[in-house]
Protein backbone atom coordinates (compact mmCIF):
# COMPACT_ATOMS: atom_id res chain seq x y z
CA UNK A 1 0.00 0.00 0.00
CA UNK A 2 1.76 3.44 -1.48
CA UNK A 3 2.07 5.65 1.88
CA UNK A 4 3.65 9.13 2.12
CA UNK A 5 6.83 7.35 2.30
CA UNK A 6 6.76 5.24 -0.91
CA UNK A 7 7.41 8.23 -3.44
CA UNK A 8 10.67 9.27 -1.73
CA UNK A 9 13.49 9.08 -3.93
CA UNK A 10 17.70 10.11 -3.76
CA UNK A 11 20.75 10.54 -6.01
CA UNK A 12 22.17 7.21 -6.02
CA UNK A 13 24.91 5.66 -7.96
CA UNK A 14 23.25 2.80 -9.33
CA UNK A 15 26.11 -0.05 -9.74
CA UNK A 16 26.96 -3.25 -12.34
CA UNK A 17 24.55 -5.54 -10.40
CA UNK A 18 21.95 -3.55 -9.76
CA UNK A 19 22.56 -2.17 -5.76
CA UNK A 20 22.73 1.67 -5.33
CA UNK A 21 25.15 3.42 -3.32
CA UNK A 22 25.21 7.08 -1.71
CA UNK A 23 29.33 7.60 -1.88
CA UNK A 24 31.65 6.43 -4.80
CA UNK A 25 34.94 5.81 -3.09
CA UNK A 26 37.93 4.14 -4.95
CA UNK A 27 39.19 1.98 -2.33
CA UNK A 28 42.67 0.37 -1.72
CA UNK A 29 42.46 -2.33 0.14
CA UNK A 30 45.13 -4.53 2.06
CA UNK A 31 45.02 -7.83 1.83
CA UNK A 32 46.75 -8.05 5.43
CA UNK A 33 48.42 -6.21 8.11
CA UNK A 34 52.25 -5.90 6.12
CA UNK A 35 50.57 -4.54 2.85
CA UNK A 36 49.10 -1.32 4.81
CA UNK A 37 52.20 0.88 3.79
CA UNK A 38 52.02 0.33 0.31
CA UNK A 39 48.22 1.08 0.62
CA UNK A 40 48.89 4.36 2.33
CA UNK A 41 51.58 5.24 -0.27
CA UNK A 42 49.15 4.33 -3.22
CA UNK A 43 46.27 6.71 -1.72
CA UNK A 44 48.94 9.32 -0.95
CA UNK A 45 50.22 9.47 -4.25
CA UNK A 46 46.69 9.66 -5.69
CA UNK A 47 43.93 11.92 -4.68
CA UNK A 48 40.26 10.97 -4.20
CA UNK A 49 41.54 7.42 -3.11
CA UNK A 50 41.01 5.90 0.32
CA UNK A 51 43.40 3.17 2.10
CA UNK A 52 41.79 1.28 4.65
CA UNK A 53 44.78 -0.18 6.74
CA UNK A 54 43.77 -2.89 9.50
CA UNK A 55 45.84 -5.40 11.66
CA UNK A 56 44.94 -8.93 10.04
CA UNK A 57 45.23 -11.60 7.42
CA UNK A 58 47.97 -13.76 8.09
CA UNK A 59 47.99 -17.35 9.42
CA UNK A 60 44.60 -17.34 10.09
CA UNK A 61 42.54 -20.15 9.53
CA UNK A 62 39.28 -21.90 9.79
CA UNK A 63 35.97 -19.94 10.19
CA UNK A 64 38.52 -16.91 11.74
CA UNK A 65 39.97 -16.91 8.53
CA UNK A 66 36.81 -17.14 6.37
CA UNK A 67 35.56 -13.83 8.48
CA UNK A 68 38.66 -12.27 7.19
CA UNK A 69 37.86 -12.89 3.14
CA UNK A 70 34.11 -12.42 3.86
CA UNK A 71 34.72 -8.86 5.61
CA UNK A 72 37.48 -7.95 2.66
CA UNK A 73 35.26 -9.06 -0.27
CA UNK A 74 31.97 -7.57 1.15
CA UNK A 75 34.19 -4.05 2.21
CA UNK A 76 35.12 -4.19 -1.49
CA UNK A 77 32.09 -5.17 -2.64
CA UNK A 78 29.83 -2.54 -1.23
CA UNK A 79 28.19 -0.09 -3.50
CA UNK A 80 29.46 3.11 -2.15
CA UNK A 81 32.67 1.57 -3.50
CA UNK A 82 33.62 2.41 -7.21
CA UNK A 83 36.22 0.30 -7.81
CA UNK A 84 39.24 -1.32 -5.79
CA UNK A 85 42.77 -1.77 -5.85
CA UNK A 86 43.60 -4.97 -4.08
CA UNK A 87 47.27 -4.95 -2.42
CA UNK A 88 48.44 -8.58 -0.71
CA UNK A 89 51.65 -9.74 0.37
CA UNK A 90 51.37 -12.79 -1.92
CA UNK A 91 49.15 -13.42 -4.98
CA UNK A 92 46.93 -16.38 -3.78
CA UNK A 93 44.53 -14.61 -1.02
CA UNK A 94 44.95 -11.29 -3.26
CA UNK A 95 43.42 -13.09 -6.13
CA UNK A 96 40.42 -15.31 -3.69
CA UNK A 97 39.96 -11.33 -2.35
CA UNK A 98 40.01 -9.55 -5.57
CA UNK A 99 38.01 -12.06 -7.38
CA UNK A 100 35.35 -12.30 -4.58
CA UNK A 101 34.59 -8.54 -5.40
CA UNK A 102 34.70 -8.65 -9.25
CA UNK A 103 31.31 -10.50 -9.09
CA UNK A 104 30.00 -7.86 -8.31
CA UNK A 105 30.77 -6.24 -11.63
CA UNK A 106 33.10 -3.49 -10.56
CA UNK A 107 36.69 -2.92 -11.68
CA UNK A 108 39.60 -4.57 -9.34
CA UNK A 109 43.10 -4.42 -10.11
CA UNK A 110 45.32 -7.03 -7.80
CA UNK A 111 48.70 -6.62 -7.31
CA UNK A 112 51.10 -8.83 -4.45
CA UNK A 113 54.16 -7.70 -3.20
CA UNK A 114 56.69 -10.84 -3.22
CA UNK A 115 59.32 -10.51 -5.65
CA UNK A 116 58.67 -6.84 -6.51
CA UNK A 117 58.82 -5.17 -3.02
CA UNK A 118 56.95 -1.63 -2.16
CA UNK A 119 58.27 0.14 -4.74
CA UNK A 120 57.23 -1.36 -7.60
CA UNK A 121 54.37 -2.76 -6.35
CA UNK A 122 53.64 0.63 -5.37
CA UNK A 123 54.63 2.17 -9.01
CA UNK A 124 51.98 0.00 -11.29
CA UNK A 125 48.88 0.59 -8.40
CA UNK A 126 49.23 4.18 -8.14
CA UNK A 127 48.38 3.89 -12.30
CA UNK A 128 45.55 1.43 -11.44
CA UNK A 129 44.38 4.29 -8.85
CA UNK A 130 44.74 7.26 -11.00
CA UNK A 131 42.68 5.37 -13.70
CA UNK A 132 40.24 4.37 -11.24
CA UNK A 133 39.73 8.29 -9.91
CA UNK A 134 39.42 9.60 -13.49
CA UNK A 135 36.30 7.00 -13.78
CA UNK A 136 34.89 7.18 -11.16
CA UNK A 137 34.60 11.46 -11.01
CA UNK A 138 32.54 11.20 -14.17
CA UNK A 139 29.86 8.67 -13.08
CA UNK A 140 26.78 10.59 -12.34
CA UNK A 141 24.33 10.20 -9.61
CA UNK A 142 20.52 9.34 -10.54
CA UNK A 143 17.49 9.08 -9.25
CA UNK A 144 17.01 6.25 -7.18
CA UNK A 145 13.74 4.87 -4.89
CA UNK A 146 14.06 5.24 -1.09
CA UNK A 147 13.76 1.19 -1.04
CA UNK A 148 16.58 0.62 -2.64
CA UNK A 149 18.86 1.58 0.14
CA UNK A 150 20.33 -0.86 2.77
CA UNK A 151 19.92 0.87 6.08
CA UNK A 152 21.91 -0.59 9.15
CA UNK A 153 21.77 0.46 13.30
CA UNK A 154 23.55 -0.17 16.06
CA UNK A 155 23.63 1.98 18.95
CA UNK A 156 26.84 3.09 21.24
CA UNK A 157 27.54 4.99 24.44
CA UNK A 158 24.03 3.94 25.14
CA UNK A 159 22.43 5.62 28.37
CA UNK A 160 18.70 5.52 29.18
CA UNK A 161 17.98 8.48 27.18
CA UNK A 162 18.54 6.32 24.56
CA UNK A 163 15.86 3.79 24.63
CA UNK A 164 13.74 7.13 26.00
CA UNK A 165 14.69 8.82 22.47
CA UNK A 166 17.16 7.51 19.69
CA UNK A 167 16.73 4.17 19.97
CA UNK A 168 12.79 4.44 19.26
CA UNK A 169 13.45 6.99 16.46
CA UNK A 170 15.52 4.39 14.49
CA UNK A 171 12.71 1.81 15.23
CA UNK A 172 9.76 4.39 13.60
CA UNK A 173 12.09 5.02 11.00
CA UNK A 174 12.20 0.97 10.52
CA UNK A 175 8.39 1.00 11.26
CA UNK A 176 8.06 3.07 8.27
CA UNK A 177 10.52 2.27 5.57
CA UNK A 178 10.36 -1.58 5.33
CA UNK A 179 7.28 -2.00 4.27
CA UNK A 180 8.56 0.11 1.45
CA UNK A 181 11.34 -2.47 0.64
CA UNK A 182 14.16 -1.02 1.86
CA UNK A 183 16.78 -3.87 3.25
CA UNK A 184 17.29 -3.38 6.79
CA UNK A 185 20.24 -4.35 9.72
CA UNK A 186 20.31 -5.08 13.57
CA UNK A 187 22.62 -7.27 15.51
CA UNK A 188 24.88 -6.45 18.61
CA UNK A 189 24.72 -10.66 19.71
CA UNK A 190 25.77 -9.75 23.32
CA UNK A 191 23.41 -6.42 23.93
CA UNK A 192 20.66 -8.53 23.90
CA UNK A 193 21.51 -10.72 26.32
CA UNK A 194 18.26 -9.30 29.07
CA UNK A 195 15.59 -9.12 26.42
CA UNK A 196 16.39 -12.40 24.25
CA UNK A 197 12.58 -13.28 25.17
CA UNK A 198 11.53 -10.67 23.73
CA UNK A 199 14.12 -10.37 20.69
CA UNK A 200 13.18 -13.70 19.95
CA UNK A 201 9.54 -13.02 19.39
CA UNK A 202 10.31 -10.53 16.72
CA UNK A 203 11.51 -12.83 14.17
CA UNK A 204 8.55 -13.33 11.22
CA UNK A 205 7.83 -17.28 12.37
CA UNK A 206 8.92 -19.88 14.74
CA UNK A 207 11.74 -21.04 12.81
CA UNK A 208 13.79 -18.03 12.36
CA UNK A 209 13.17 -17.33 15.91
CA UNK A 210 14.79 -20.75 17.26
CA UNK A 211 17.69 -20.25 14.73
CA UNK A 212 17.67 -16.81 16.58
CA UNK A 213 17.90 -18.51 19.98
CA UNK A 214 19.98 -20.91 19.05
CA UNK A 215 22.58 -18.40 17.90
CA UNK A 216 22.58 -16.26 20.69
CA UNK A 217 22.85 -19.30 23.27
CA UNK A 218 25.67 -20.35 21.31
CA UNK A 219 27.21 -16.82 21.70
CA UNK A 220 26.05 -16.76 25.38
CA UNK A 221 27.97 -21.09 26.21
CA UNK A 222 31.17 -20.35 24.14
CA UNK A 223 31.95 -16.66 24.44
CA UNK A 224 30.48 -15.33 27.49
CA UNK A 225 30.39 -18.29 29.68
CA UNK A 226 33.87 -19.70 28.55
CA UNK A 227 35.49 -16.74 29.23
CA UNK A 228 33.97 -14.79 32.35
CA UNK A 229 35.53 -13.76 35.18
CA UNK A 230 32.90 -12.96 38.07
CA UNK A 231 30.14 -11.62 35.72
CA UNK A 232 30.00 -9.44 32.80
CA UNK A 233 29.37 -5.59 35.09
CA UNK A 234 32.71 -4.03 34.23
CA UNK A 235 32.14 -4.75 30.34
CA UNK A 236 28.22 -4.89 30.09
CA UNK A 237 26.79 -2.45 31.05
CA UNK A 238 29.73 -0.26 30.29
CA UNK A 239 31.46 2.23 32.45
CA UNK A 240 30.53 4.62 29.99
CA UNK A 241 26.73 3.04 29.99
CA UNK A 242 26.39 3.35 33.75
CA UNK A 243 27.56 7.10 33.85
CA UNK A 244 24.53 7.79 31.73
CA UNK A 245 22.31 5.58 34.19
CA UNK A 246 22.23 2.14 32.63
CA UNK A 247 22.31 -0.34 35.73
CA UNK A 248 21.61 -3.71 34.57
CA UNK A 249 22.53 -5.63 30.77
CA UNK A 250 18.43 -6.05 31.22
CA UNK A 251 17.57 -2.30 31.36
CA UNK A 252 20.09 -1.96 28.16
CA UNK A 253 19.00 -4.37 26.34
CA UNK A 254 15.50 -3.28 26.70
CA UNK A 255 16.62 0.22 25.22
CA UNK A 256 18.49 -1.06 22.48
CA UNK A 257 15.11 -3.47 20.98
CA UNK A 258 13.62 -0.31 20.45
CA UNK A 259 15.61 0.23 17.18
CA UNK A 260 13.50 -2.39 15.86
CA UNK A 261 10.40 -0.41 16.54
CA UNK A 262 6.74 -1.31 17.57
CA UNK A 263 5.93 -3.52 14.04
CA UNK A 264 9.06 -4.55 12.31
CA UNK A 265 9.85 -8.31 12.45
CA UNK A 266 13.38 -9.95 11.33
CA UNK A 267 13.34 -12.70 8.09
CA UNK A 268 16.64 -13.88 8.79
CA UNK A 269 19.71 -14.40 10.20
CA UNK A 270 23.30 -13.32 8.76
CA UNK A 271 26.76 -14.37 9.93
CA UNK A 272 28.99 -11.65 10.55
CA UNK A 273 29.83 -9.83 7.70
CA UNK A 274 27.46 -11.79 5.48
CA UNK A 275 25.14 -10.15 2.48
CA UNK A 276 21.90 -10.67 2.87
CA UNK A 277 20.44 -13.23 0.40
CA UNK A 278 16.35 -13.97 1.41
CA UNK A 279 14.58 -10.37 -0.11
CA UNK A 280 13.80 -7.20 1.37
CA UNK A 281 13.31 -6.95 4.91
CA UNK A 282 14.97 -6.91 8.64
CA UNK A 283 17.77 -9.22 9.22
CA UNK A 284 19.66 -9.79 12.65
CA UNK A 285 23.38 -10.22 11.90
CA UNK A 286 25.38 -11.86 14.76
CA UNK A 287 27.98 -9.46 15.27
CA UNK A 288 30.19 -7.86 18.27
CA UNK A 289 28.63 -4.37 20.43
CA UNK A 290 32.00 -2.49 19.95
CA UNK A 291 31.02 0.27 17.50
CA UNK A 292 33.66 0.50 14.98
CA UNK A 293 33.38 -3.68 14.62
CA UNK A 294 29.30 -3.82 14.25
CA UNK A 295 29.52 -0.92 11.45
CA UNK A 296 32.28 -2.18 9.61
CA UNK A 297 30.41 -5.39 9.80
CA UNK A 298 27.31 -4.58 8.33
CA UNK A 299 28.94 -2.35 5.62
CA UNK A 300 30.79 -5.48 4.46
CA UNK A 301 27.33 -6.94 4.94
CA UNK A 302 26.27 -4.23 2.16
CA UNK A 303 24.33 -1.72 4.23
CA UNK A 304 25.19 1.59 2.23
CA UNK A 305 23.82 4.72 5.48
CA UNK A 306 24.08 3.31 9.23
CA UNK A 307 21.83 4.91 11.67
CA UNK A 308 23.32 5.24 15.06
CA UNK A 309 21.94 6.38 18.18
CA UNK A 310 24.01 7.45 21.42
CA UNK A 311 23.13 8.51 24.58
CA UNK A 312 26.76 9.68 26.35
CA UNK A 313 28.52 10.44 22.49
CA UNK A 314 29.86 7.67 21.00
CA UNK A 315 31.63 9.57 17.84
CA UNK A 316 32.12 6.53 15.54
CA UNK A 317 32.38 6.66 12.04
CA UNK A 318 33.15 4.60 9.40
CA UNK A 319 35.68 4.97 6.22
CA UNK A 320 32.54 4.20 3.63
CA UNK A 321 29.46 3.96 5.02
CA UNK A 322 27.93 7.56 6.42
CA UNK A 323 26.62 6.76 9.67
CA UNK A 324 24.38 8.85 11.06
CA UNK A 325 24.59 10.13 15.04
CA UNK A 326 20.87 10.60 17.01
CA UNK A 327 20.73 11.60 20.25
CA UNK A 328 18.22 12.43 22.97
CA UNK A 329 19.94 13.82 25.47
CA UNK A 330 20.12 17.25 25.94
CA UNK A 331 23.63 17.38 27.60
CA UNK A 332 25.46 15.63 24.79
CA UNK A 333 23.76 18.19 21.74
CA UNK A 334 25.50 20.81 24.11
CA UNK A 335 28.73 19.04 24.55
CA UNK A 336 29.49 16.98 22.01
CA UNK A 337 27.41 18.82 19.06
CA UNK A 338 29.83 18.81 16.38
CA UNK A 339 29.24 14.93 16.49
CA UNK A 340 25.20 14.66 16.19
CA UNK A 341 23.41 14.66 13.16
CA UNK A 342 19.70 14.41 14.33
CA UNK A 343 18.83 15.87 17.62
CA UNK A 344 15.91 14.42 19.26
CA UNK A 345 16.14 15.97 22.72
CA UNK A 346 12.68 17.31 22.19
CA UNK A 347 11.18 13.96 22.78
CA UNK A 348 12.44 14.20 26.44
CA UNK A 349 11.13 17.47 26.60
CA UNK A 350 7.88 16.10 25.56
CA UNK A 351 8.14 18.84 22.57
CA UNK A 352 8.46 16.36 20.04
CA UNK A 353 6.97 13.09 18.99
CA UNK A 354 8.85 9.32 18.29
CA UNK A 355 6.75 10.17 15.24
CA UNK A 356 7.88 13.36 14.54
CA UNK A 357 11.44 12.10 15.37
CA UNK A 358 10.87 9.54 12.78
CA UNK A 359 10.39 11.69 9.98
CA UNK A 360 13.30 13.86 10.99
CA UNK A 361 15.54 10.72 10.71
CA UNK A 362 14.14 9.71 7.50
CA UNK A 363 14.63 12.92 6.12
CA UNK A 364 18.32 13.06 7.18
CA UNK A 365 18.53 9.54 5.60
CA UNK A 366 17.22 10.75 2.60
CA UNK A 367 19.71 13.99 2.45
CA UNK A 368 23.11 12.16 3.06
CA UNK A 369 21.85 9.81 0.74
CA UNK A 370 21.61 12.68 -2.04
CA UNK A 371 25.59 13.65 -0.77
CA UNK A 372 25.68 15.90 2.33
CA UNK A 373 28.54 14.79 4.90
CA UNK A 374 27.81 13.36 8.01
CA UNK A 375 29.05 14.55 11.36
CA UNK A 376 31.53 11.89 11.37
CA UNK A 377 32.28 12.31 7.45
CA UNK A 378 33.14 15.90 8.42
CA UNK A 379 35.34 14.98 11.10
CA UNK A 380 37.39 12.30 9.12
CA UNK A 381 36.34 9.23 11.65
CA UNK A 382 36.98 6.43 9.09
CA UNK A 383 37.15 3.16 11.84
CA UNK A 384 37.79 0.43 10.14
CA UNK A 385 37.79 -2.22 12.70
CA UNK A 386 37.87 -6.32 11.66
CA UNK A 387 36.52 -9.21 13.79
CA UNK A 388 38.38 -11.62 14.64
CA UNK A 389 37.13 -15.10 16.56
CA UNK A 390 40.02 -16.45 17.92
CA UNK A 391 44.16 -15.92 18.01
CA UNK A 392 46.02 -16.66 14.84
CA UNK A 393 48.06 -19.74 13.96
CA UNK B 1 3.05 19.90 27.51
CA UNK B 2 3.77 23.54 29.11
CA UNK B 3 6.20 22.75 31.55
CA UNK B 4 8.62 20.59 30.59
CA UNK B 5 9.35 17.16 32.82
CA UNK B 6 11.75 16.57 35.23
CA UNK B 7 11.47 12.30 35.24
CA UNK B 8 10.01 10.22 32.20
CA UNK B 9 8.36 6.87 32.43
CA UNK B 10 8.32 4.42 30.49
CA UNK B 11 5.04 2.18 31.26
CA UNK B 12 2.47 2.70 34.00
CA UNK B 13 3.39 -0.66 35.47
CA UNK B 14 7.38 0.64 36.07
CA UNK B 15 8.46 1.57 39.14
CA UNK B 16 11.47 3.41 38.30
CA UNK B 17 11.53 6.63 36.08
CA UNK B 18 14.59 8.55 34.37
CA UNK B 19 15.78 11.81 35.35
CA UNK B 20 15.53 14.08 31.93
CA UNK B 21 16.81 17.22 32.82
CA UNK B 22 20.24 18.29 33.95
CA UNK B 23 20.62 19.79 37.59
CA UNK B 24 18.02 17.98 39.26
CA UNK B 25 18.40 18.66 43.45
CA UNK B 26 16.69 16.89 46.46
CA UNK B 27 13.37 18.44 47.24
CA UNK B 28 12.46 19.56 43.90
CA UNK B 29 8.86 18.56 42.85
CA UNK B 30 9.28 16.95 39.74
CA UNK B 31 6.73 17.09 36.90
CA UNK B 32 6.59 13.65 35.80
CA UNK B 33 5.18 11.82 32.39
CA UNK B 34 4.44 8.78 31.69
CA UNK B 35 5.67 8.85 27.83
CA UNK B 36 3.17 5.79 26.88
CA UNK B 37 0.38 8.11 27.08
CA UNK B 38 1.68 11.61 28.62
CA UNK B 39 -0.29 11.21 31.50
CA UNK B 40 1.32 12.84 34.41
CA UNK B 41 2.20 12.87 37.91
CA UNK B 42 3.94 14.24 41.08
CA UNK B 43 6.91 13.27 42.95
CA UNK B 44 9.69 14.72 45.37
CA UNK B 45 13.30 14.32 44.50
CA UNK B 46 15.01 12.67 47.49
CA UNK B 47 18.24 13.42 46.27
CA UNK B 48 20.23 15.42 43.83
CA UNK B 49 20.05 12.60 40.25
CA UNK B 50 22.17 13.70 37.69
CA UNK B 51 20.12 13.11 34.09
CA UNK B 52 19.72 9.65 32.78
CA UNK B 53 19.85 8.45 36.46
CA UNK B 54 16.86 6.52 37.75
CA UNK B 55 14.25 7.26 40.72
CA UNK B 56 12.43 4.98 42.85
CA UNK B 57 8.60 5.85 42.77
CA UNK B 58 8.03 3.74 45.62
CA UNK B 59 9.26 2.58 48.44
CA UNK B 60 11.72 -0.12 47.76
CA UNK B 61 12.81 -3.63 49.84
CA UNK B 62 15.66 -5.57 49.59
CA UNK B 63 14.55 -8.11 47.05
CA UNK B 64 12.28 -6.35 45.29
CA UNK B 65 11.95 -6.26 41.45
CA UNK B 66 13.05 -3.20 39.53
CA UNK B 67 10.36 -2.71 36.82
CA UNK B 68 11.14 -0.71 33.62
CA UNK B 69 9.50 -1.00 30.00
CA UNK B 70 7.21 -2.82 31.81
CA UNK B 71 10.23 -5.59 32.34
CA UNK B 72 11.88 -6.78 35.14
CA UNK B 73 15.52 -4.81 34.91
CA UNK B 74 17.08 -6.84 38.07
CA UNK B 75 16.69 -6.67 42.07
CA UNK B 76 16.83 -4.17 44.36
CA UNK B 77 19.77 -5.48 47.07
CA UNK B 78 19.31 -2.46 49.65
CA UNK B 79 16.39 -0.79 50.73
CA UNK B 80 15.11 2.22 49.04
CA UNK B 81 12.46 5.14 49.88
CA UNK B 82 10.28 6.58 47.13
CA UNK B 83 11.82 9.44 45.52
CA UNK B 84 15.65 8.74 45.98
CA UNK B 85 18.49 7.54 43.46
CA UNK B 86 18.26 3.82 42.39
CA UNK B 87 21.63 2.63 40.60
CA UNK B 88 24.54 -0.05 40.94
CA UNK B 89 24.88 1.02 44.54
CA UNK B 90 21.35 -0.69 45.18
CA UNK B 91 20.08 -2.67 42.06
CA UNK B 92 21.86 -5.60 40.38
CA UNK B 93 20.74 -7.84 37.80
CA UNK B 94 19.23 -11.19 38.72
CA UNK B 95 21.46 -12.79 36.12
CA UNK B 96 24.89 -13.04 37.15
Amino acid sequence: MASKYSNITFQGFRRENGRVGVRNHVLILPVDDISNAACEAVANNVKGTLAIPHAYGRLQFGEDLELHFRTMIGTGANPNVHSVVVIGIEPGWTKRIADGIRETGKQVAEFSIEQKGDFETIRAASWAAKDFVHQATEVQREECSISELWVSTKCGESDTTTGLGSCPTVGNMYDKLLPEGITGFFGETSEITGAEHICQKRAINEEVGERWYKMWKAYQDDVIFAHQTDDLSDSQPTKGNIEGGLTTIEEKALGNLEKIGRTSQFIDILEPAEQPSSGDGLYFMDSSSAAAECVTLMAAGGAVIHTFPTGQGNVVGNPIVPVIKITANPRTVRTMGEHVDVDVSGILRREQTIEEAGDALIEMIRRTANGRNTAAEALGHREFSMTKLYRSA
Amino acid sequence: MSEVPHLLVHEHADNVGVVVVEGLTAGTDMLCCVTHDNSTFRLTAGADVPIGHKIALKDFKEGDTAIKYGEDIGKIIADIPKGAHLHTHNCKTKRW
